[in-house]
Protein backbone atom coordinates (compact mmCIF):
# COMPACT_ATOMS: atom_id res chain seq x y z
CA UNK A 1 0.00 0.00 0.00
CA UNK A 2 1.31 3.67 -1.18
CA UNK A 3 1.85 5.25 2.42
CA UNK A 4 1.44 8.49 3.25
CA UNK A 5 4.55 11.06 3.12
CA UNK A 6 6.41 12.72 6.09
CA UNK A 7 8.47 15.72 4.66
CA UNK A 8 10.99 17.65 7.05
CA UNK A 9 11.65 21.33 5.43
CA UNK A 10 14.29 23.20 5.28
CA UNK A 11 15.17 26.58 4.69
CA UNK A 12 18.86 27.50 2.94
CA UNK A 13 20.40 30.66 2.43
CA UNK A 14 23.57 30.72 1.03
CA UNK A 15 24.25 27.21 1.39
CA UNK A 16 23.45 26.91 5.29
CA UNK A 17 20.26 25.90 7.35
CA UNK A 18 18.41 29.35 8.40
CA UNK A 19 16.14 28.49 11.58
CA UNK A 20 17.58 26.64 14.18
CA UNK A 21 18.04 23.20 14.80
CA UNK A 22 17.46 21.55 17.93
CA UNK A 23 18.71 18.10 17.28
CA UNK A 24 20.97 16.04 19.25
CA UNK A 25 24.23 14.27 17.91
CA UNK A 26 24.37 16.95 15.44
CA UNK A 27 28.03 18.31 14.82
CA UNK A 28 26.85 21.03 12.97
CA UNK A 29 23.03 22.10 13.12
CA UNK A 30 23.60 24.85 10.30
CA UNK A 31 25.14 22.08 7.75
CA UNK A 32 22.63 21.03 5.64
CA UNK A 33 23.77 17.61 4.60
CA UNK A 34 24.86 16.47 8.14
CA UNK A 35 20.90 17.17 8.91
CA UNK A 36 19.56 15.87 5.35
CA UNK A 37 21.67 13.01 6.77
CA UNK A 38 20.13 12.94 10.15
CA UNK A 39 16.57 13.04 8.91
CA UNK A 40 16.83 9.99 6.62
CA UNK A 41 17.94 8.45 9.49
CA UNK A 42 15.43 9.13 11.74
CA UNK A 43 12.53 8.02 9.02
CA UNK A 44 11.79 11.14 7.27
CA UNK A 45 10.55 9.82 3.33
CA UNK A 46 11.56 12.90 1.30
CA UNK A 47 13.30 16.35 2.19
CA UNK A 48 12.11 19.75 0.80
CA UNK A 49 15.30 22.22 0.64
CA UNK A 50 13.97 25.95 0.15
CA UNK A 51 16.37 28.28 -1.28
CA UNK A 52 15.90 31.56 0.21
CA UNK A 53 19.27 33.33 -0.82
CA UNK A 54 18.56 36.07 -2.67
CA UNK A 55 21.88 36.94 -4.64
CA UNK A 56 23.55 35.27 -7.28
CA UNK A 57 26.33 33.96 -5.48
CA UNK A 58 23.81 31.88 -2.83
CA UNK A 59 22.38 30.38 -6.00
CA UNK A 60 25.78 28.76 -6.99
CA UNK A 61 26.35 27.76 -3.20
CA UNK A 62 22.59 26.03 -3.16
CA UNK A 63 24.06 24.00 -6.56
CA UNK A 64 26.82 22.70 -4.42
CA UNK A 65 24.89 21.87 -1.68
CA UNK A 66 22.61 19.57 -4.09
CA UNK A 67 25.66 17.99 -5.30
CA UNK A 68 26.91 16.97 -1.75
CA UNK A 69 23.20 16.49 -0.52
CA UNK A 70 22.76 13.52 -3.19
CA UNK A 71 25.99 12.12 -2.87
CA UNK A 72 25.67 11.32 1.06
CA UNK A 73 21.66 10.69 1.85
CA UNK A 74 19.91 7.68 0.36
CA UNK A 75 15.96 9.83 0.05
CA UNK A 76 14.68 11.62 -2.47
CA UNK A 77 14.82 15.24 -2.34
CA UNK A 78 13.16 18.90 -3.97
CA UNK A 79 14.44 21.88 -4.02
CA UNK A 80 12.93 24.87 -4.59
CA UNK A 81 13.04 28.99 -4.46
CA UNK A 82 14.14 31.25 -7.38
CA UNK A 83 13.68 28.93 -9.95
CA UNK A 84 12.06 30.04 -13.06
CA UNK A 85 13.78 28.66 -16.24
CA UNK A 86 14.44 25.79 -17.65
CA UNK A 87 18.25 25.89 -17.34
CA UNK A 88 17.62 26.35 -13.39
CA UNK A 89 16.14 22.93 -13.33
CA UNK A 90 18.39 21.40 -15.77
CA UNK A 91 21.59 22.12 -13.17
CA UNK A 92 19.52 21.20 -10.07
CA UNK A 93 18.43 17.80 -11.89
CA UNK A 94 21.73 17.35 -12.81
CA UNK A 95 23.31 17.63 -9.81
CA UNK A 96 20.97 15.15 -8.36
CA UNK A 97 17.90 16.58 -7.32
CA UNK A 98 14.87 14.61 -7.36
CA UNK A 99 12.13 17.31 -7.83
CA UNK A 100 12.12 20.95 -8.11
CA UNK A 101 9.27 22.82 -6.97
CA UNK A 102 8.02 26.52 -8.60
CA UNK A 103 5.89 28.95 -6.98
CA UNK A 104 5.51 32.86 -8.43
CA UNK A 105 7.64 31.95 -11.46
CA UNK A 106 5.00 29.57 -12.85
CA UNK A 107 1.86 32.87 -11.89
CA UNK A 108 4.06 34.95 -13.62
CA UNK A 109 4.75 32.77 -16.56
CA UNK A 110 2.04 29.64 -16.51
CA UNK A 111 3.77 28.06 -19.54
CA UNK A 112 6.77 27.57 -17.53
CA UNK A 113 5.04 24.43 -15.79
CA UNK A 114 4.12 23.13 -19.33
CA UNK A 115 8.26 23.65 -20.62
CA UNK A 116 9.29 21.58 -17.08
CA UNK A 117 6.92 18.99 -17.55
CA UNK A 118 7.17 18.48 -21.06
CA UNK A 119 11.30 18.59 -21.18
CA UNK A 120 11.63 16.68 -17.79
CA UNK A 121 8.80 15.05 -17.24
CA UNK A 122 5.71 15.64 -14.79
CA UNK A 123 7.22 13.11 -12.08
CA UNK A 124 9.85 15.96 -11.06
CA UNK A 125 7.48 19.07 -11.20
CA UNK A 126 6.34 20.10 -7.99
CA UNK A 127 3.89 23.47 -8.00
CA UNK A 128 3.80 25.42 -4.74
CA UNK A 129 1.14 27.20 -4.06
CA UNK A 130 0.52 29.35 -1.05
CA UNK A 131 -2.73 31.11 -0.48
CA UNK A 132 -4.52 32.98 2.35
CA UNK A 133 -8.38 32.63 3.17
CA UNK A 134 -9.69 35.98 2.29
CA UNK A 135 -14.05 36.39 3.10
CA UNK A 136 -14.33 32.83 2.17
CA UNK A 137 -12.56 32.54 -0.78
CA UNK A 138 -9.02 31.11 -1.09
CA UNK A 139 -6.64 33.62 -3.05
CA UNK A 140 -3.24 32.73 -4.41
CA UNK A 141 -0.56 34.90 -3.15
CA UNK A 142 3.35 35.34 -4.06
CA UNK A 143 6.24 36.34 -1.88
CA UNK A 144 5.62 34.51 0.79
CA UNK A 145 1.85 35.27 1.34
CA UNK A 146 2.20 39.38 0.97
CA UNK A 147 1.32 39.93 -2.69
CA UNK A 148 -2.19 38.78 -3.47
CA UNK A 149 -3.09 37.43 -6.80
CA UNK A 150 -6.43 37.46 -8.69
CA UNK A 151 -5.91 33.84 -8.70
CA UNK A 152 -8.18 31.49 -7.09
CA UNK A 153 -6.28 28.53 -5.49
CA UNK A 154 -8.61 25.58 -6.64
CA UNK A 155 -8.40 27.32 -9.81
CA UNK A 156 -4.58 27.50 -10.56
CA UNK A 157 -4.22 24.34 -8.37
CA UNK A 158 -6.68 22.65 -11.84
CA UNK A 159 -4.62 24.28 -14.43
CA UNK A 160 -1.04 23.37 -12.87
CA UNK A 161 -2.20 19.90 -13.11
CA UNK A 162 -3.59 20.13 -16.69
CA UNK A 163 -0.14 21.99 -17.86
CA UNK A 164 1.61 18.81 -16.45
CA UNK A 165 2.36 19.30 -12.64
CA UNK A 166 3.09 15.75 -10.64
CA UNK A 167 2.28 17.43 -7.89
CA UNK A 168 1.38 20.27 -5.31
CA UNK A 169 2.61 21.38 -2.24
CA UNK A 170 -0.22 23.79 -0.46
CA UNK A 171 0.64 26.20 2.15
CA UNK A 172 -2.24 27.83 3.81
CA UNK A 173 -1.18 31.24 4.79
CA UNK A 174 -3.33 31.80 7.45
CA UNK A 175 -2.47 28.37 9.13
CA UNK A 176 1.66 28.79 8.90
CA UNK A 177 3.26 29.60 11.68
CA UNK A 178 0.34 29.00 14.22
CA UNK A 179 0.97 25.43 15.41
CA UNK A 180 -3.09 24.82 15.13
CA UNK A 181 -3.22 22.65 12.22
CA UNK A 182 -3.43 22.39 8.76
CA UNK A 183 -6.17 23.77 6.58
CA UNK A 184 -8.06 20.90 5.98
CA UNK A 185 -11.07 21.48 4.26
CA UNK A 186 -9.43 23.40 1.23
CA UNK A 187 -6.68 20.29 1.28
CA UNK A 188 -9.59 17.96 1.12
CA UNK A 189 -10.75 19.61 -1.80
CA UNK A 190 -7.95 20.23 -3.46
CA UNK A 191 -7.31 16.42 -3.56
CA UNK A 192 -11.78 16.06 -4.61
CA UNK A 193 -10.87 18.23 -7.03
CA UNK A 194 -7.31 17.31 -8.40
CA UNK A 195 -5.83 13.53 -9.54
CA UNK A 196 -2.11 14.47 -8.33
CA UNK A 197 -0.62 13.85 -5.23
CA UNK A 198 -1.25 17.27 -2.71
CA UNK A 199 1.50 18.16 0.61
CA UNK A 200 0.20 19.67 3.13
CA UNK A 201 1.93 22.43 4.13
CA UNK A 202 1.72 25.15 7.50
CA UNK A 203 0.20 24.73 10.56
CA UNK A 204 1.82 21.95 12.06
CA UNK A 205 1.90 21.50 15.91
CA UNK A 206 1.32 18.27 17.40
CA UNK A 207 0.96 14.81 15.84
CA UNK A 208 -3.04 15.16 16.06
CA UNK A 209 -2.88 17.88 13.42
CA UNK A 210 -1.11 14.70 11.21
CA UNK A 211 -3.58 12.28 11.79
CA UNK A 212 -6.32 15.29 11.21
CA UNK A 213 -4.51 16.07 7.50
CA UNK A 214 -4.25 13.02 6.32
CA UNK A 215 -7.84 11.54 7.83
CA UNK A 216 -9.91 14.91 7.41
CA UNK A 217 -7.85 17.14 4.73
CA UNK A 218 -6.84 13.78 2.96
CA UNK A 219 -3.78 14.56 1.94
CA UNK A 220 -0.87 12.56 0.35
CA UNK A 221 2.09 14.12 2.35
CA UNK A 222 2.38 16.48 5.46
CA UNK A 223 5.32 18.98 5.61
CA UNK A 224 6.81 20.84 8.32
CA UNK A 225 9.48 22.91 9.51
CA UNK A 226 9.87 23.98 13.24
CA UNK A 227 8.28 20.94 14.71
CA UNK A 228 11.26 18.71 13.47
CA UNK A 229 13.93 20.82 13.26
CA UNK A 230 13.17 21.48 17.28
CA UNK A 231 12.86 17.96 18.39
CA UNK A 232 9.43 18.69 19.51
CA UNK A 233 8.06 15.73 17.10
CA UNK A 234 9.87 13.17 16.90
CA UNK A 235 9.41 11.21 13.12
CA UNK A 236 9.74 7.46 14.73
CA UNK A 237 7.37 8.46 16.94
CA UNK A 238 4.47 10.62 14.74
CA UNK A 239 4.88 7.59 12.32
CA UNK A 240 4.24 4.94 15.03
CA UNK A 241 0.91 7.04 16.54
CA UNK A 242 -0.50 7.15 12.34
CA UNK A 243 0.11 3.49 12.20
CA UNK A 244 -1.92 3.04 15.59
CA UNK A 245 -4.79 5.68 13.78
CA UNK A 246 -5.01 3.16 10.70
CA UNK A 247 -2.54 5.52 8.37
CA UNK A 248 -0.10 3.58 6.30
CA UNK A 249 2.92 4.82 6.87
CA UNK A 250 7.20 3.53 6.04
CA UNK A 251 8.47 2.23 9.51
CA UNK B 1 34.27 -4.49 -11.12
CA UNK B 2 33.85 -2.23 -14.22
CA UNK B 3 30.34 -0.74 -13.47
CA UNK B 4 28.73 1.34 -16.52
CA UNK B 5 25.80 3.25 -16.64
CA UNK B 6 24.00 3.56 -19.99
CA UNK B 7 24.14 7.68 -20.62
CA UNK B 8 21.55 8.68 -23.42
CA UNK B 9 20.47 11.90 -21.84
CA UNK B 10 17.18 10.36 -20.35
CA UNK B 11 17.74 9.94 -15.78
CA UNK B 12 18.98 10.60 -12.71
CA UNK B 13 22.44 9.18 -13.48
CA UNK B 14 23.57 11.55 -10.99
CA UNK B 15 21.80 9.75 -8.02
CA UNK B 16 22.50 6.47 -8.96
CA UNK B 17 26.71 7.29 -9.49
CA UNK B 18 26.43 8.87 -5.92
CA UNK B 19 24.15 5.79 -4.58
CA UNK B 20 27.48 3.13 -5.62
CA UNK B 21 29.72 5.37 -4.67
CA UNK B 22 28.21 5.25 -0.86
CA UNK B 23 28.73 1.40 -1.80
CA UNK B 24 32.52 2.04 -2.53
CA UNK B 25 32.03 1.69 -6.45
CA UNK B 26 32.99 4.06 -9.12
CA UNK B 27 30.16 3.43 -11.74
CA UNK B 28 31.03 5.12 -15.39
CA UNK B 29 28.64 7.37 -17.02
CA UNK B 30 29.10 6.14 -20.73
CA UNK B 31 27.26 5.70 -24.11
CA UNK B 32 29.81 3.82 -25.93
CA UNK B 33 29.27 0.38 -26.95
CA UNK B 34 32.21 -1.12 -26.64
CA UNK B 35 33.24 0.38 -22.97
CA UNK B 36 29.58 -0.80 -22.47
CA UNK B 37 30.09 -3.74 -23.93
CA UNK B 38 32.92 -4.83 -21.54
CA UNK B 39 31.66 -3.40 -18.17
CA UNK B 40 30.76 -6.58 -15.54
CA UNK B 41 27.24 -5.01 -14.85
CA UNK B 42 25.36 -2.69 -16.59
CA UNK B 43 22.80 0.09 -15.52
CA UNK B 44 20.03 1.40 -17.84
CA UNK B 45 18.20 4.28 -16.20
CA UNK B 46 15.59 6.40 -17.37
CA UNK B 47 13.35 8.97 -16.19
CA UNK B 48 10.71 11.31 -18.12
CA UNK B 49 8.53 10.41 -21.17
CA UNK B 50 8.86 7.02 -22.89
CA UNK B 51 8.65 8.14 -26.56
CA UNK B 52 11.42 10.57 -26.27
CA UNK B 53 13.56 8.46 -24.22
CA UNK B 54 13.21 5.44 -26.73
CA UNK B 55 14.53 8.20 -29.33
CA UNK B 56 17.03 8.92 -27.74
CA UNK B 57 18.03 5.12 -27.22
CA UNK B 58 18.20 4.97 -31.04
CA UNK B 59 19.71 8.09 -32.19
CA UNK B 60 23.22 6.72 -29.92
CA UNK B 61 22.31 3.39 -31.62
CA UNK B 62 21.82 1.68 -28.47
CA UNK B 63 18.44 0.65 -28.72
CA UNK B 64 20.38 -2.27 -30.77
CA UNK B 65 23.01 -3.29 -28.01
CA UNK B 66 21.04 -3.42 -25.00
CA UNK B 67 19.30 -6.29 -25.44
CA UNK B 68 22.44 -8.43 -27.24
CA UNK B 69 24.12 -7.73 -23.93
CA UNK B 70 25.02 -10.75 -21.67
CA UNK B 71 26.47 -9.61 -18.52
CA UNK B 72 23.74 -8.41 -15.71
CA UNK B 73 21.62 -5.45 -16.75
CA UNK B 74 19.44 -3.33 -14.35
CA UNK B 75 17.04 -1.33 -15.66
CA UNK B 76 15.23 1.02 -13.10
CA UNK B 77 12.10 3.30 -13.60
CA UNK B 78 11.70 4.07 -17.24
CA UNK B 79 14.23 2.18 -18.13
CA UNK B 80 12.66 -1.21 -17.18
CA UNK B 81 9.84 0.24 -18.55
CA UNK B 82 11.59 0.74 -22.01
CA UNK B 83 12.95 -2.88 -21.69
CA UNK B 84 9.42 -4.20 -22.00
CA UNK B 85 7.18 -4.96 -25.09
CA UNK B 86 5.39 -1.60 -25.36
CA UNK B 87 4.25 1.10 -23.51
CA UNK B 88 0.82 3.60 -23.43
CA UNK B 89 3.09 6.28 -23.06
CA UNK B 90 3.51 7.84 -26.75
CA UNK B 91 2.66 4.78 -28.16
CA UNK B 92 6.22 3.78 -28.01
CA UNK B 93 7.25 0.17 -29.19
CA UNK B 94 9.61 -0.99 -26.84
CA UNK B 95 13.28 -3.33 -26.65
CA UNK B 96 11.32 -6.77 -26.05
CA UNK B 97 13.37 -7.95 -23.77
CA UNK B 98 10.50 -8.69 -21.09
CA UNK B 99 7.31 -9.86 -22.83
CA UNK B 100 4.50 -7.46 -21.34
CA UNK B 101 2.85 -4.35 -21.92
CA UNK B 102 3.10 -1.12 -20.08
CA UNK B 103 0.24 0.52 -19.12
CA UNK B 104 -1.45 4.11 -17.58
CA UNK B 105 -2.48 3.33 -13.89
CA UNK B 106 -6.19 4.33 -14.39
CA UNK B 107 -7.63 7.50 -12.38
CA UNK B 108 -9.19 5.82 -9.37
CA UNK B 109 -6.01 6.44 -7.85
CA UNK B 110 -3.88 9.76 -7.94
CA UNK B 111 -1.49 9.64 -11.02
CA UNK B 112 1.62 9.88 -10.63
CA UNK B 113 2.38 7.10 -8.06
CA UNK B 114 4.44 8.83 -5.86
CA UNK B 115 5.90 7.45 -2.89
CA UNK B 116 6.44 4.48 -0.93
CA UNK B 117 5.22 1.93 -1.43
CA UNK B 118 5.96 -1.93 -0.60
CA UNK B 119 7.07 -4.83 -2.70
CA UNK B 120 6.20 -8.73 -2.07
CA UNK B 121 6.35 -12.06 -3.78
CA UNK B 122 9.84 -11.29 -4.51
CA UNK B 123 11.79 -13.85 -6.65
CA UNK B 124 15.59 -13.34 -6.97
CA UNK B 125 18.71 -13.32 -5.78
CA UNK B 126 18.23 -9.11 -6.72
CA UNK B 127 15.99 -9.46 -3.09
CA UNK B 128 18.44 -11.38 -1.22
CA UNK B 129 18.25 -9.99 2.25
CA UNK B 130 15.17 -8.10 1.55
CA UNK B 131 12.20 -8.99 3.75
CA UNK B 132 8.91 -9.50 1.79
CA UNK B 133 6.78 -5.94 2.12
CA UNK B 134 9.94 -3.90 2.34
CA UNK B 135 9.61 -0.10 1.32
CA UNK B 136 10.73 1.00 -1.72
CA UNK B 137 10.60 4.74 -3.42
CA UNK B 138 8.56 5.41 -7.28
CA UNK B 139 7.59 8.05 -8.99
CA UNK B 140 5.23 6.90 -12.30
CA UNK B 141 2.15 7.22 -14.06
CA UNK B 142 2.46 3.61 -16.04
CA UNK B 143 3.24 0.22 -14.75
CA UNK B 144 4.47 -3.24 -16.37
CA UNK B 145 1.20 -5.28 -15.89
CA UNK B 146 1.81 -8.39 -13.74
CA UNK B 147 3.77 -11.60 -16.06
CA UNK B 148 5.63 -14.59 -15.35
CA UNK B 149 9.01 -12.91 -15.62
CA UNK B 150 7.42 -10.88 -12.63
CA UNK B 151 9.90 -11.09 -9.65
CA UNK B 152 8.63 -8.27 -6.94
CA UNK B 153 4.56 -7.66 -7.32
CA UNK B 154 3.50 -4.17 -5.87
CA UNK B 155 -0.27 -2.86 -5.54
CA UNK B 156 -1.22 0.87 -6.58
CA UNK B 157 -4.84 0.19 -7.90
CA UNK B 158 -3.54 -3.20 -9.61
CA UNK B 159 -1.25 -5.85 -8.59
CA UNK B 160 1.37 -4.68 -11.17
CA UNK B 161 5.02 -6.12 -11.75
CA UNK B 162 7.47 -4.07 -9.76
CA UNK B 163 10.52 -5.75 -10.96
CA UNK B 164 11.11 -7.86 -13.66
CA UNK B 165 13.55 -10.51 -14.53
CA UNK B 166 14.41 -12.58 -17.80
CA UNK B 167 18.25 -14.36 -18.22
CA UNK B 168 20.71 -11.52 -17.84
CA UNK B 169 18.33 -8.64 -17.43
CA UNK B 170 16.85 -7.58 -14.49
CA UNK B 171 14.26 -4.41 -14.65
CA UNK B 172 12.71 -2.25 -11.02
CA UNK B 173 9.81 0.27 -11.53
CA UNK B 174 11.21 1.84 -7.76
CA UNK B 175 14.25 3.60 -7.88
CA UNK B 176 17.02 1.34 -5.13
CA UNK B 177 18.90 4.81 -5.28
CA UNK B 178 16.61 6.40 -3.08
CA UNK B 179 15.33 3.82 -1.18
CA UNK B 180 17.26 4.08 1.82
CA UNK B 181 18.70 1.30 3.27
CA UNK B 182 16.70 -1.27 1.71
CA UNK B 183 17.62 0.12 -2.03
CA UNK B 184 20.92 -0.19 -1.22
CA UNK B 185 21.11 -3.51 -0.11
CA UNK B 186 19.39 -4.63 -3.32
CA UNK B 187 22.60 -2.70 -5.60
CA UNK B 188 24.79 -4.82 -3.35
CA UNK B 189 22.72 -7.93 -4.25
CA UNK B 190 23.04 -6.71 -8.16
CA UNK B 191 26.47 -6.26 -7.90
CA UNK B 192 27.31 -9.12 -6.45
CA UNK B 193 24.92 -11.41 -9.47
Amino acid sequence: MLTKRIIPCLDIKNGRTVKGVNFVNLRDAGDPVELAKQYAVKGADELVFLDISATLEGRKTMIDMVLKVAEHVNIPFTVGGGISSIEDVDVLLKSGADKVSINSSAVKRPGLVNELANKFGSQCVVVAIDAKQINDEWIVHLAGGSIPTDLNLFDWAKEVESRGAGEILFTSMNNDGTKAGFANEALAKLSETLNIPIIASGGAGNVQHFIDTFKEGKADAALAASVFHFGEIAIKDLKEVLRDNNIAVRL
Amino acid sequence: MKLVIINYGAGNIKSIQFAFKRLGYDAILSNNPDEIKAADKVIFPGVGEASSAMQMLKESGLDTLIPTLKQPVLGICLGMQLMCKSSEEGNTKGLGIFNVDVKRFNNTVKVPQMGWNTITDLKSKLFKGIKDEAFMYSVHSFYAEACKESIATTTYSVDFASALQKDNFYGVQFHPEKSSVAGEQILKNFIAL
